[in-house]
């Protein structure tokens, strides 16, 4: 099974000035696309030649793992986002971000701190735990949270290419920046779903 | 004493065009200061506090994550910026050459082993040549600021090579394209700061 990055429900120029369109065209163009094109050679002839790619996550390891993931991971980041996102989320899940994290304020300071302090490259994500619980994990690398069992509804890139060509060193002006771009509508139907 | 910030041992600009000068500034001034005061800030008032850089890291299983963290950057970017050169690139002579071909077959086949070790770094991490306890040299590399002197690393020595894959020593210039920015660190390689390092 072919393994396809999605269309992009937005042109590459329409998250500026939050992300600049040069640094779209190599997060999208180039690293997502790599790993695309290497996960769809590595799986030739390998038991997960036809596996879904959320079975991929689930069980492979080493180079198919770190490939499957991060096409997982940044499908899931980038149709997260949208032009004039932001804002707050409504109904279902801003009631558990308030049952879970006291307020929508407390929530993202938490979630902004764990994208801040993840050590090296990586990725910060809201998750749902069997009981409907919410909380914000850390992974590393290619870390997905499916892998432990969480069903992951936000996550945000905090690789340095995801934002050095725009802030350099300021990882936190980034990810101010992000908060600017949640599409929480697709977030509100991941949780729901 | 509290840890200091190197000064570089040439300008911003010295290693154009291999390594653009905003892209060292950026990196010492900001990447390397950060590490060196966030080391500080975990030390100072500790039993840790006016002890060497080495001491701590060849400790490091024991302390804190901070400290393995800002530890490794602080030691491993003042090693990098040593082995780097204006004047740089060529082969080493003398008695690290003879070890290089000893221990590789050749000086072109280390360089291709070293190439793929930084190439091959998922994530963030170095590449290293490490002189072991034996004497022998052989190609390794870390994860985020891991390095050799650590007690927990996998392969443990002397590094007496390093080369920085954070995307930070690389994107301005390179983005995506790791290998060209390993093709150019080559050409600025500092052999004879390299060699000292392994005869010391």
């Amino acid at each position: 099974m072919k393994h396809n990055l999605p269309e992009l429900p937005y042109g590459l120029a329409e998250l500026e000035p939050f992300i600049s369109q040069k640094t779209l065209e190599f997060h999208y163009g180039k690293h997502h696309q790599a790993y695309a094109n290497n996960l769809n050679k590595l799986i030739k002839d390998t038991p997960f030649e036809n596996s879904s790619l959320e079975d991929i996550v689930k069980q492979s390891e080493g180079a198919i793992f770190n490939n499957g993931a991060q096409v997982f991971n940044h499908s899931f980041y980038f149709l997260a986002l949208k032009p004039n996102g932001g804002g707050q989320p409504k109904g279902k899940l801003m009631d558990a971000i308030k049952q879970f994290f006291t307020s929508f304020e407390s929530f993202k300071d938490e979630f902004s701190k764990s994208g801040a302090t993840l050590f090296g490259s990586g990725w910060a994500w809201l998750v749902v735990d069997n009981n409907g619980k919410l909380s914000i994990i850390q992974k590393s690398n290619a870390g997905n949270p499916l892998r432990d069992g969480y069903k992951p509804i936000l996550t945000m890139d905090v690789w340095e290419h995801a934002y050095y060509l725009d802030t350099q060193n300021a990882r936190p002006k980034y990810i101010e920046n992000y908060w600017n771009l949640v599409n929480w509508e697709v977030v509100q139907k991941r949780f729901e779903e | 004493m509290a840890f200091k910030l190197p000064e570089l041992p040439y300008a911003y600009d010295a290693l154009e065009p291999h390594i653009d000068a905003r892209t060292m500034e950026i990196h010492h001034s900001k990447h390397h200061a950060g590490y060196t005061n966030n080391l500080n800030a975990v030390v100072d008032g500790t039993e840790l506090e006016g002890k060497s850089i080495e001491a701590i890291l060849s400790n490091i299983s024991k302390l804190s994550v901070a400290v393995r963290n800002n530890g490794g950057g602080f030691f491993n970017h003042d090693l990098f910026w040593k082995v780097m050169s204006p004047n740089g690139g060529g082969k080493p002579s003398g008695s690290l050459m003879s070890a290089i071909e000893k221990d590789f077959g050749s000086f072109d086949s280390f360089k291709a082993k070293f190439a793929k070790a930084a190439a091959t770094r998922f994530g963030s991490g170095w590449a290293w040549l490490v002189k072991q306890a034996d004497g022998k040299l052989v190609v390794t590399s870390t994860a985020n600021q891991d390095n050799p002197l650590m007690d927990l690393a996998e392969v443990k020595g002397t590094p007496v090579l390093g080369l920085d894959v954070w995307e930070h020593a690389y994107y301005l210039k390179f983005q995506n394209r790791r290998p060209d920015y390993i093709s150019v660190f080559w050409d600025v390689v500092n052999w004879e700061e390299v060699a000292k390092r392994f005869q010391d």
